[in-house]
């Protein structure tokens, strides 16, 4: 990840406000995706199955985060970092080759 | 040299607002407060306010947009009423909590159901806990003046709050009176150009505003709330200060009419406080020892301001134009609550009257008078007593 040009004045105000309240609850360290990841409140996960993927794309198209890109092969790859399990994904996939199964710890 | 207009209060906060400067205006009209945007779209037309006028299509935009301009860094006003306050609820809480000096001007007036145009105070009332600061005008001039101190105050580094100015519908938003406009130099003066200290946008000093907040941290975010409210009384004496050695026109949390040697003082809000202190007059004239209390600043609440003042009486009085269910109207609450403690108190009477444009005539007030008598006698009364009430329709 490339640094912050910010990086100075983020860490002046980190220090001011490290431990005091900002007026109107500012964060002034701004929290970002890349930082947060977005996927930790899923409750279901989509599961894929290679052997049935035609690589269609339909799920990359339609995946709203987007959590899903494509490897060497072209073949779909999910980031549970930032897929949220809503499943749209594998309610677009023509042949069945995504199914939302419960996440488990 | 200042000038001076006829004008009605809706008018009258449309000059304020021009005064003020505000980059922002965002506005969904409605009655009665329309003509406070109309009048400030002119302005902004005709190349005498150097605004962006946004056009929104409800309230909860237009509180929203001024939310936006606000945490953006510019001064922002906005003007509603009623239903169009209520709208706002959500979007009052969180200019509040976000601290960001708003100013509305509120065209005081009833809230539905049934529908109804006419003067109470029930919508700005209705919004006392969201943190905003509220002032109530009693006459045009008051409507002007309130809306300069109350930016004045709103964005004082020690209160970062946003406020909202009442005055009562077509009493005041409709009728004409002699105004005073002051000098654009001397309101320059007097507000400075607003340099927003916390909010304000700034590509080399990322922020996130209006965050969120986990359990760790809301609390401490509601009680800065409470002590920028808190910090406003002194900050509000102040500008009612500097307001005077400016302008001329002296202003106070609460202003007295008559209330030395009274035994009953009527305690009001708004243009009923004219009303009183004609019918104040009369008695007077007549011996009975009677003042009026008004109330120019109702949040932050002038609790100390209310011990002074009820050590002079016998019986408070309470005059509001709001119901707040099971209690009588918001002022009996806050007034209790104020003196509950003390050792000393006066006996306090609440009525309830004027709602929804009924007016409050010398009648009624000998109504009132003649309940507070009864209760300064010893004998016994109703707490609460809704005045003018047709009970005979009921
Ligand atoms: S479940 Fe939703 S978020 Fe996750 S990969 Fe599929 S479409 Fe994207
Ligand atoms: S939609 Fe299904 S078949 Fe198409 S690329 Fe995605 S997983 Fe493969």
């Amino acid at each position: 990840m490339a640094e912050s040009p910010f990086k100075a004045e983020i860490e002046r105000v980190q220090k001011e406000y490290s431990e005091k309240m900002t007026p109107g609850a500012i964060a002034v360290i701004p929290g970002s995706s890349v930082v947060n990841k977005t996927g930790s409140w899923r409750v279901f996960m989509p599961e894929f199955n290679r052997d049935k993927c035609v690589r269609c794309y339909l799920c990359y198209i339609y995946c709203p985060e987007p959590a899903i890109y494509l490897d060497e092969e072209n073949y779909p790859v999910f980031d549970y970092d930032y897929c949220k399990g809503c499943g749209i994904c594998a309610n677009e996939c023509p042949v069945d080759a995504i199914t939302m199964v419960r996440e488990v710890k | 040299m200042p000038i001076r207009k006829v004008m009605k209060a809706n008018e009258a906060a449309a000059w304020a607002a021009k005064l003020a400067k505000p980059k922002v205006i965002a506005a969904f009209p409605i009655t009665p407060s329309t003509l406070v945007p109309e009048k400030i779209s002119e302005f902004v037309a005709d190349g005498e306010l150097d605004a962006e006028f946004i056009k929104v299509e409800s309230e909860h935009s237009a509180i929203s947009a001024c939310v936006g301009a606000s945490a953006a860094g510019v001064r922002t006003f906005t003007a509603t009423a009623s239903q169009g306050l209520a709208l706002m609820h959500e979007i009052l809480f969180i200019a509040a909590g976000m601290r960001l000096p708003i100013v509305i001007a509120v065209g005081n007036r009833a809230l539905s159901a049934p529908i109804n145009i006419w003067n109470d105070w029930q919508d700005t009332i209705s919004e006392r806990d969201t943190g905003w600061l509220q002032f109530y005008a009693e006459n045009n001039q008051e409507a002007l003046d309130l809306i300069l101190i109350a930016f004045k105050v709103a964005e004082d580094e020690r209160v970062l709050l946003p406020a909202m100015v009442g005055f009562d519908a077509f009493i005041l938003t409709h009728t004409v009176e002699p105004v005073e406009i002051p000098d654009q130099e001397l309101v320059d003066e007097f507000l400075g150009e607003y340099v927003p200290k916390h909010a304000y946008l700034d590509p080399s000093r990322p922020i996130t505003q209006g965050t969120l907040a986990f359990p760790a941290h809301y609390m401490e975010a509601r009680y800065t709330v409470w002590e920028a409210n808190e910090n406003a009384k002194k900050v509000i004496d102040e500008a009612f200060a500097e307001f005077e050695k400016r302008f001329g026109r002296k202003y106070q949390k609460i202003e007295e009419y008559r209330t030395d040697d009274a035994e009953i003082i009527f305690v009001t809000m708004g243009s009923l406080a004219g009303t009183v202190k004609e019918y104040v007059d009369m008695l007077r004239e007549k011996g009975v020892k009677v003042g009026v209390a008004k109330l120019t600043v109702y949040r932050p609440f002038p609790t100390e301001e209310v011990r002074e003042l009820a050590k002079k009486a016998k019986v408070l009085a309470l005059l509001e134009k709001n119901v707040t269910f099971s209690v009588g109207g918001a002022l009996f609450q806050d007034f209790s609550r104020a003196l509950i403690n003390e050792k000393e108190k006066p006996v306090i009477v609440d009525f309830i009257l004027g709602l929804g444009g009924r007016d409050v005539t010398f009648k009624d007030l000998d109504e009132a008078l003649g309940i507070a008598q009864k209760a300064l006698a010893g004998e016994e009364f109703d707490e609460v007593n809704w005045i003018g009430l047709r009970k005979e329709i009921l």
